[in-house]
């Protein structure tokens, strides 16, 4: 039976390297997502990779009346369908600090959009007993730090709405993985400032692959992150609000 | 779209310099931009290159659009990978249907240097298997076909009439996914101009070993490919090369035993083998970054055609070539056919022969003497290697010079899309 992926965010360039991957497995798409040209262009070469299936959906996070349309289709389909989360926005700090106004925002489409979605289309996992999620947060939201708390804010709430869902989709057979990317080179990163420990996309598809196969609850990718991660949290706070990093 | 400050270096790694580069990840970042696109800088020299000003990563557009099935028609956008597009389409019975010597170039780059393969003399160059390019003209997206006055001018223009963003390609049929590869031990020069004049082989490509002299001059390797369904154990594992390698890892006395050694691989009486198709058409790209071998200071590719008449003026550079001791292992001769899609493509009837050599001051002044034997053979040289080469040189190989710039000036009047390769070689300034 072919299991179905609806991508949330399906123009990220870490969705996109995740769906060729999974393209060859045989898997179909509903790609869900905003630039509609550019998701039609990323359908084409799913199907040509070896998608039976993959329809352009519009999605907008902050839109939940675009919800409705996804969670029929999901519906009509036979066998596993399964969700990928690849949504979010990080404004440069200094903007939010301008506008506190675009916190909502961020919160959205990091955080409750994709949460929303998630709640929404959970009964009908529960019930088909099959099915995985994939949520992609990121290392920023396991400490809040100068210069991204917005967005780390927002992904530290995501990471948190997956562990419940995990909690609550494991007694139905439903596998839910959080991923914790640290920096990737991507069109979010480009630019910016030079990052330590970065990654591609290709690689962080592949940590995916592999830590569904052993059904992980969550990763990091790089690996490495897991680690750094682990020392960042254990600085005490009366040291760590004096870091600038 | 989002700039970023890099130095960026030709394949060659001889010539850098620093631009503004930005990367974009969705067609709709394009809109209005007026600057050079680039792929993987494959091309040796600076053709990839716009020092101080801003260039375009066309590599994250890489996405294969639409295979019609029927017909072989395939629509790509034009940041995808040559050897990713063979790699996927050889199990639907379809390949490219010209590849260069590196599957890591774009097809987008493919038609900027109008590039060949080793079926040029049977198949002709790869814009001989276009249909339609999709290109940004004054900040404007649309599709031309081989009608448009710009065609001609983009099919081997170095970039200069606009952003290619997408095209497509006609497909040939491929009925599998390996090669018969019929290789054959060649004593002298007369031996090689002449099996490579009979053969009739699909792919073809000789092998030279560039560092033999006297009666072995143009001594190597013809080697003859077939498209085949034969089957094949499972490749072995890509390499890489994790560092600068020494001043001494290809000096004289170790490229002459490499390619003793090498000459000696193939047996006396030739052999016939199965080889993977990327083993075959790329032969190169197992071994990651293998450009670091020359060091530092990096390498130039010498590589020019000369009419058929004119053979034995390559057969004088060769000469020229062993006696200097300045040869790398990496020496080819290839028969060329009449095939060129564009006003400034490399190919014309005749041979070509393409030498890499260490970036030093006595192979930069053995390569000056060599541009100027093709010149006077009435031959040219290949902007894609080329990193040497004066503006005056330049005018003389390329007749249709003239037509080009008319061309290129009304499609790019500001001179936006100028590179480092097209000032160094005057390229748009009329004579």
């Amino acid at each position: 039976m072919t299991e179905t992926w609806i991508i949330l965010g399906a123009t990220s360039s870490i969705a996109r390297a995740f769906i060729r991957q999974e393209a060859a497995n045989g898997s179909g798409f509903l790609l869900c997502g905003r630039d509609m040209d550019d998701i039609a262009a990323t359908a084409a070469d799913a199907r040509l990779r070896g998608a039976p299936m993959a329809e352009a959906m519009a999605f907008d996070a902050r839109q939940p009346d675009t919800f409705a349309p996804i969670l029929d289709r999901a519906a009509s389909l036979s066998g596993a369908v399964s969700v990928a989360v690849f949504v979010g926005s990080m404004p440069e700090q200094a903007a939010i600090d301008a506008d506190p106004a675009m916190i909502a925002g961020v919160v959205t489409d990091s955080f409750t959009g994709p949460a929303q979605f998630l709640t929404a289309i959970a009964p009908m996992m529960e019930t088909r007993g099959a099915g995985r999620v994939v949520g992609v947060g990121s290392v920023a939201g396991d400490r809040g730090r100068l210069g991204n708390y917005v967005y780390g804010a927002s992904k530290a709430g995501f990471a948190t709405y997956l562990s419940g869902l995990r909690n609550r989709l494991g007694r139905s057979g439903v596998h839910v993985m959080t991923v914790k990317p640290g920096p990737v080179d991507t069109a979010m990163t480009w630019g910016g400032p030079k990052q330590p420990l970065s990654t591609t996309p290709e690689v962080v598809a592949r940590d995916i692959a592999r830590g569904l196969a052993k059904r992980r609850n969550v990763i990091y990718t790089a690996g490495i992150w897991r680690l750094v991660m682990a020392v960042v949290r254990a600085i005490p706070e009366p040291i760590f609000k004096k870091m600038t990093f | 779209m989002r700039w970023k400050e890099m130095e960026l270096a030709g394949w060659g790694r001889a010539l850098k310099s620093t631009a503004a580069v930005a990367r974009p990840e969705r067609r709709s970042a394009l809109a209005g931009a007026a600057a050079p696109a680039i792929g993987n800088r494959r091309s040796y020299g600076d053709a990839a290159l716009n020092g101080g000003g801003k260039v375009i990563d066309m590599t994250r557009l890489d996405r294969v659009l639409e295979l019609e099935a029927a017909t072989g028609l395939l629509r790509v956008e034009a940041g995808a990978r040559i050897g990713e597009l063979a790699q996927l389409l050889a199990p639907r019975g379809w390949l490219p249907a010209v590849m260069p010597g590196t599957g890591f170039a774009t097809v987008g780059g493919c038609i900027a240097m109008d590039v060949h393969g080793k079926n040029h003399h049977g198949a002709g160059s790869f814009g001989m298997h276009l249909a339609e390019i999709e290109l940004i003209v004054g900040g404007e997206a649309r599709p031309i076909g081989p009608d448009d006055p710009l065609w001609r001018a983009t099919i081997g223009g170095l970039g200069q009439t606009g952003i290619i963003t997408a095209a497509t390609l006609r497909l040939i049929p491929a009925k599998g996914r390996t090669m018969r590869v019929r290789e054959q031990r060649v004593e002298g020069w007369d031996e090689h101009i002449a099996l490579l004049d009979s053969s009739d082989a699909s792919y073809t490509v000789g092998w030279i070993d560039a560092t033999a002299t006297g009666a072995r001059l143009g001594r190597g390797i013809l080697e003859e490919g077939e498209i085949s369904d034969a089957s094949l154990p499972p490749a072995g594992r890509s390499r890489k090369v994790p560092l600068d390698a020494p001043g001494f890892a290809l000096s004289s006395p170790v490229v002459r035993v490499f390619n003793a050694a090498y000459y000696a691989r193939v047996p006396a009486q030739g052999r016939t083998v199965t080889r993977a198709q990327a083993d075959f058409f790329f032969p190169l790209d197992r071994i990651h970054d293998w450009n670091r071998l020359y060091g530092k200071r990096g390498f130039h590719q010498f590589q020019c055609v000369v009419p058929p008449a004119q053979k034995d003026a390559l057969r004088d550079m060769l000469r020229a070539i062993a006696q200097s001791g300045l040869a790398s292992p990496l020496a080819v001769l290839k028969r060329m056919g009449p095939g060129r899609a564009g006003m400034l493509s490399f190919p014309m009837e005749g041979y070509t022969l393409a030498v890499d050599f260490p970036n030093r001051a006595a192979a930069r002044s053995l390569i000056a003497a060599l541009e100027d034997l093709a010149i006077a053979a009435e031959g040219r040289i290949y902007f894609a290697k080329d990193s040497l080469a004066g503006a005056a040189q330049v005018r003389a190989m390329y007749p249709e010079l003239a037509d080009w710039q008319a061309a290129v000036s009304a499609a790019d009047p500001d001179r936006a899309l100028e590179t480092d390769i097209v000032r160094r070689l005057r390229l748009r300034d009329p004579a």
